[in-house]
């Protein structure tokens, strides 16, 4: 057996794990880390700018990849900045392991220089956090880390080294098996409940499938397809199922909820049977809950088990892994391939229904020559990958003008932070997603706000050679913010206006990436195209129409069957921002 | 509905916190909790009582077996199930007749004297809580100088062969 000290059994832990890239920024306790890393060929370190840049582009590494991402940061304000980041891959059940350095451990609880008890603060926002004391206990520590984060729910799980115990020296043999009495995830679906739901689907005349992030996670996007086509039936997905489910197939209605489509809303909202797949029926997804399919029963497939029945009553609750129950699924269903086409001759006046709304309420917005409209910057960005990239986004309108617009056919091209929403996570997933795959087309679609958060990354994308395209949709508003200010609190655009925005072709500049300014809308195609050719990074301001809002939307608290389309009633203004006499006057002193 | 639910748990640093801050992030609430060792050195064993609706309920044996390191979550008020509670009460006895009243009290109870000085007297109780309210009303004229409660244990009664309830060899305290 061979003697290391901590740090260099750290470094070939992550090795033997399969991990490829580091993300983070060093500091004092880590340097025992950082010096293991000096000039190790196996495990690239991209350094950030951010610790919190860090935890989103391992995040974002992850989401491309379907790997755990991996960010090394040190203790005290190093592993505090990435907390946003965990929780973030917390909500949207994203494998990370955040490794973390902590003062030697004596020094623990002494309130030592550059000390936080970041096991403490991650407990609520990781799946697990481990704080090793002991350097025999390092190499099995991160082994379980990787195990707890990729298995079952996936999710991001934190380690915390003190200095002491990296430096410490020990016999290093990496254990090949893994095993927790008090954790096993349940991959199998009952099959009792699956021939339910197969008779189920059977059975239905106007079924729905609502799936999301659990079918990209287990990677079951072909079983989705082949459940959807041999059963005919209408596909909704969430913000985090799109691209599990093609955006241009037929059977798709688009994305649900608050501003998804008024077919995909109808179509739930009208069904017997909504067959839930790996979602969990957030608010954003359910409006009103009580108003939610009310004539529908409901079938629920999720890894995990505190999904089902949290918000929703579920007829046929499935607990296993997506792609093994749609797996079982679909044989059952397809022993009863002779009744198929009479289920699916029975459908035929829902099949016409859907059609109906579709025809009635079809995405749209007004164009106009003169301004960009922000919408017209996503088709043309579609139309000119054809859809061959990879997009991640920010949080707000453009988040949800990508969702609406743009069509992702295969899984994990759209990156998003769907759970948390947390602005600023775009660009460094981006460039995660960048590092992870160098040869795919990534864009970033940012709104001025988010991209502000996270801005210094761009040295991080110049430095490293990631070709990142940022698509600033810059409107000088906190736009989300200023729609509902002006949907529901009488034009009070508090706190949303972003005066002082840089110059962003000036900005990227600065960094030596390459910047470029769309205002009018036969500008948009040529920065499109020129973004693409270059092989560097580069921001793209487009200049949009400042006041365009997300449409259609369900007011907060509506149900999803009373979709707005962009007059706001009374009623409805009052039931978000409250009764109110207008503020007259001036804000300001005399 | 109150319920009793039993956790056996990983007995490592941390683990109490995991627990007590499920239920408070997640806005149940924990009317009372208890730690202690089992007969395996690396398991400790919980007994929180808390409140809800079945719906609440079901969340919270959910949430508690998502927990890493929960082994075991049993909900104790589905089955029969015995509790029990230790109480540690201080009480003035300067005058004679209040020492007598209290060795009557504590007698009636099965309590016992666990320390005596000549102007106190320290009481130990076990039972459920109507005893332990009991008791505390019968000893509150004398003057109750302190209280200490361990909280609640509770643990299921064996289950037994339907032959052995005939011939009614259950006994029950």
């Amino acid at each position: 057996m061979m003697k290391m000290i901590g740090a260099e059994i750290l470094i070939e832990s992550l090795k033997k794990e399969g991990v490829d890239t580091l993300f983070g920024i060093p500091g004092g306790v880590v340097l025992q880390i950082f010096d293991a890393l000096y000039n190790e060929k196996g495990l690239r370190f991209i350094l950030t700018r951010h610790e919190q840049g860090a935890a989103h582009a391992a995040d974002g590494y992850a989401r491309a990849t379907g790997r755990p991402g991996v960010a090394l940061v040190t203790s005290g304000p190093g592993a505090t900045n990435t907390v946003t980041g965990i929780a973030n891959a917390h909500m949207d059940s994203i494998p990370l392991v955040v490794i973390t350095g902590q003062v030697a451990t004596r020094m623990i609880g002494n309130d030592a220089f550059q000390e936080a008890d970041i096991v403490g603060i991650t407990r609520p926002c990781t799946k697990y956090n481990f704080l090793v004391k002991d350097v025999n206990d390092l190499a099995m520590t991160i082994k379980e880390a990787f195990y707890i984060a990729r298995t079952g729910r996936p999710g991001p799980v934190l380690i915390d080294i003190p200095k002491d115990v990296s430096g410490a020296r020990t016999d290093f043999a990496y254990p090949e098996k893994v095993s927790l009495r008090s954790y096993n995830p349940t991959y199998y679906g009952n099959k009792w409940q699956i021939k339910q739901a197969a008779q189920a689907i059977a059975r239905a005349k106007r079924p729905v499938i609502y799936a999301g992030g659990g079918v990209i996670l287990s990677n079951a996007s072909g079983e989705l397809k082949e459940l959807a086509e041999f059963n005919r039936i209408p596909v909704t997905l969430t913000l985090m199922g799109l691209g599990g489910f093609p955006g241009t197939h037929p059977l798709f209605l688009g994305m649900l909820g608050m501003h998804g489509t008024y077919t995909a809303n109808m179509t739930v909202h009208h069904s017997d049977l909504v067959i839930a797949i790996g979602s969990r029926f957030d608010d954003r997804v359910t409006g009103k809950v009580t108003e939610f399919a009310p004539k529908a029963g409901f079938i629920h497939i999720d890894i995990d088990p505190t999904n089902i029945r949290k918000n929703i009553h579920v007829d046929i609750p499935i607990v296993g892994y997506v792609w093994n129950v749609l797996f079982e699924l679909n044989k059952d269903l397809k022993a009863s391939q002779e009744d198929r086409d009479q289920w699916i001759r029975e459908r035929g006046p829902w099949y016409e229904q859907i059609k109906e709304w579709e025809k009635e309420h079809p995405l749209a917005y007004k164009k106009n020559s003169k301004g960009i409209k922000p919408q017209y910057v996503i088709e043309k960005l579609y139309e000119l990958t054809g859809g061959d990239a990879i997009v991640a986004t920010d949080v707000g309108q453009h988040q949800m003008w990508v969702a609406q617009y743009f069509k992702f056919d295969k899984p994990r091209t759209i990156l998003s932070s769907g759970g948390l929403g947390t602005m600023g996570f775009g660009f460094p997933a981006a460039i995660g997603a960048q590092v992870a795959c160098p040869d795919k087309l990534v864009f970033n679609v940012a709104g001025d706000g988010s991209f502000q958060m996270n801005v210094q990354e761009l040295a991080t994308a110049v430095i490293n050679h990631l070709p990142v395209k940022v698509a600033v949709i810059n409107n000088g508003y906190l736009g989300m913010v200023r729609q509902w200010q002006e949907l529901f609190f009488n034009r009070h655009y508090s706190g949303s206006v972003l005066d002082g925005t840089p110059d962003y072709v000036k900005l990227a500049e600065a960094y030596g990436a390459v910047g470029m300014r769309a205002k009018s809308p036969s500008e948009v195609e040529g920065v499109i195209k020129e973004a693409i050719r270059v092989k560097r990074p580069v921001v793209m301001d487009f200049v949009v129409d400042p006041e365009e809002n997300v449409f259609p939307m369900v007011p907060a608290g509506g149900a999803n069957s009373e979709m707005v389309f962009g007059e706001v009633s009374k009623e409805e203004k009052e039931k978000v921002g409250g009764k109110k006499k207008e503020k007259k006057g001036s804000v300001l002193p005399a | 509905m109150q319920h009793i639910i039993s956790i056996l748990v990983e007995n490592k640093f941390g683990v109490l916190s995991r627990v007590s801050g499920l239920f408070s992030g997640r806005g149940f609430n924990i009317e009372n909790i208890s730690v202690g060792t089992t007969l395996d050195p690396s398991v400790s064993q919980m007994t929180v009582i808390t409140q809800g609706d079945d719906r609440i309920i079901e969340q919270i044996i959910k949430q508690l077996n998502k927990l890493i390191d929960v082994i075991k979550v049993v909900d104790l008020s589905e089955k029969d199930y015995i509790v029990r509670e230790t109480a540690l009460i201080k009480i003035h006895t300067s005058r004679s007749e209040d020492r007598s009243e209290a060795l009557r009290i504590t007698e009636i109870f099965r309590a016992r004297v666990v320390d005596s000085t000549p102007t106190t007297y320290t009481i130990e109780i076990t039972g459920d809580e109507n005893k332990i309210e009991a008791i505390i009303n019968l000893l509150r004229p004398l003057g109750i100088k302190e209280i200490v409660r361990t909280g609640k244990i509770a643990i299921a009664r064996e289950e037994m062969k339907a032959a052995a309830i005939q011939e009614g060899k259950r006994i029950r305290a």
